[in-house]
């Protein structure tokens, strides 16, 4: 058998043994552990549903320009493909006078009285409109900008442009208010790896000065550096793996209760529905993530804690 | 080829005006068995310890078995460690590990086989007279045995050089003759043995190379010298 094998599996079966001697140092930092990848599995999944939302309200948002009855369609068109080569325009839709008056009709479909009032004018009194649907909310200023140009306000009508009517404020709100929590989560998710860094380099560090006579005994006869310090990232990687399934089956659990108990689909801005269905549509991928991020934090921390025992005299 | 060169080695700790060692040179030969005298604070332990390169001298050269000290990597010093056996005083066996365990340690560390610690090992403890008692622990045996399953530990992997720093010095008279007479018996294998003691009776008894260190330097290096503290 190679040699390097022999001592691969000697450092694994090392790593496990003491796995299970340290099994209640082990606890206190894996219980940390478990909490910081669960709140990054939240902030994943939260993030995803506030976007998801975000998109749902910017979808139904347009801004429209309605354009003075005199305009000929040349001019209406190029207009149009103008504001096309705009970089927060998601997509351009022109309407002439007669298709924005079927618009209108089929918008109000229900209001009789309305739409009585139209046909009464008798000449169409619906401008020819532009419907513009921005890339990103926050960014509406460079449509606004463009359209308050002198060429551009010479064909529209005084009371244009229209930002889709008073929705436009609220989205604001919402817009900033997820943004705000965005941050707020990535700063939650660095405080808790940062915090739980520390105390699994702690327990490491426990464990490496219970043992220090041993390293020290090993290092004298000649164990080489990975053969000291394997069994301690081995350990540590457990505790990581062992954190990231703990951590799913939490939010998995989350998820299972507040369907019974809350009977409702959304926590305010929170789709919980969609948040079930990104989580259970992501499961494998998260999974997987959560491990990585288990293993990374496990070995990162055993890593630099053992570095110091592991040093050679250079003086 | 020499087996042990140092060149005008000098160890200064710190900022310390005196240095431990001072300007030491010797050359020990292969198969030599060489003994190394002093009182406590002399330099023995400072000259074992950068043989083993637990220390790094503040200058001068250290060439063992071949292998230039100052063109040693970090990462190469595990494998020079391997090369050479070492004893101490205080045994350094580990204590949950059976007699057995500890001596096959040492076999793990370079990855040998199950195979070949289960036939190297009785042998081994064969040669320190420790047979039928590989399952004792530690704790169970006198202090003589423990001696013997560190010096064990020290040869089963056939190192050139065995450096041994007052083994004796824990140990009643009798177990010291015990771990002596184990020592020679390496050595008459053909190993080198740098032994370092206090014992005026060990020196005079084995009537061989000795080398006295006072102050830091080297006093004397007479072969077959007697020894008076």
């Amino acid at each position: 058998m190679n040699r390097k094998f022999i001592t691969f599996s000697r450092i694994l079966r090392t790593g496990v043994v003491n796995f299970v001697r340290n099994a209640w140092l082990g606890t206190a930092a894996m219980a940390v552990m478990i909490i910081t990848l669960t709140i990054v599995l939240f902030s994943i999944i939260t993030n995803a549903t506030f976007t998801n939302t975000i998109q749902q309200i910017t979808d139904k948002i347009d801004v429209s320009v309605y354009l003075q009855d005199n305009v000929t369609e040349e001019q209406a068109l190029g207009l149009v493909s103008q504001l096309r080569t705009l970089p927060n325009v998601k997509s351009v839709h022109y309407l002439n006078k007669d298709a924005a008056l079927k618009a209108y009709e089929d918008q109000n479909a229900g209001n009789t009285q309305l739409l009585a009032a139209v046909t009464q004018i008798g000449s169409n009194p619906i401008p020819a409109t532009i419907q513009i649907k921005p890339k990103d909310l926050n960014k509406i200023q460079d449509i606004k900008n463009f359209l308050s140009t002198p060429a551009a306000i010479k064909l529209q009508t005084s009371d244009s442009p229209s930002y889709n009517g008073s929705r436009k404020a609220a989205i604001d709100k919402i817009a900033h208010a997820t943004s705000l929590l965005r941050r707020a989560g990535v700063v939650a998710v660095a405080v808790f790896m940062l915090i739980s860094v520390l105390i699994i380099f702690n327990t490491i560090q426990m464990a490496i000065f219970n043992r220090r006579d041993e390293l020290t005994i090993m290092r004298l006869l000649g164990a080489s550096t990975w053969f000291i310090r394997g069994p301690f990232v081995v350990e540590t990687i457990m505790y990581g793996i062992i954190s990231a399934f703990v951590s799913v089956l939490i939010i998995h659990a989350l998820f299972v209760a507040s369907s019974s108990a809350l009977q409702a689909t959304s926590l305010g801005l929170l789709d919980i529905n969609y948040a079930h269905v990104y989580f259970s549509g992501h499961f494998w991928a998260l999974l997987t993530m959560q491990v990585g991020l288990g293993i990374l934090i496990g070995a990162a921390s055993s890593f630099v804690a053992t570095k110091r025992y592991l040093k050679f005299k250079t003086k | 080829m020499l087996m042990i060169l140092l060149d005008r080695v000098t160890k200064t700790y710190g900022k310390v005006a005196t240095p431990a060692l001072d300007r030491v040179s010797l050359h020990v030969e292969p198969k030599e068995f060489v003994i190394v005298v002093g009182q406590s604070g002399a330099g023995k332990t400072t000259l074992l310890r950068l043989l083993t390169r637990e220390e790094k001298p503040s200058s001068g050269k250290i060439i063992v078995g071949g292998i230039d000290y100052d063109k040693l990597k970090d990462r190469e010093i595990p494998l020079l460690r391997r090369k050479i056996g070492v004893v101490f005083q205080d045994f350094k066996l580990l204590p949950n590990r059976t007699v057995f365990e500890n001596v096959a340690f040492a076999l793990e560390i370079v990855g040998a086989t199950n195979r070949e610690i289960r036939a190297t090992v009785p042998k081994v403890l064969e040669i320190v007279n420790l047979r039928g008692k590989e399952k004792r622990m530690p704790m169970e045996l006198s202090g003589g045995e423990r001696q013997r399953v560190a010096i064990a530990r020290a040869i089963v992997r056939q190192p050139k050089i065995l450096i041994a720093d007052e083994p004796t010095g824990n140990l009643d008279p009798k177990h010291a003759w015990d771990v002596i007479k184990v020592l020679e018996k390496i050595n008459h294998y053909g190993t080198t043995v740098l032994l370092t003691t206090h014992n005026q009776e060990i020196v005079n008894k084995l009537r061989r190379r000795v080398v006295t260190i006072q102050h830091g330097q080297i006093a004397s290096d007479r072969a077959g010298a007697q020894y008076k503290i």
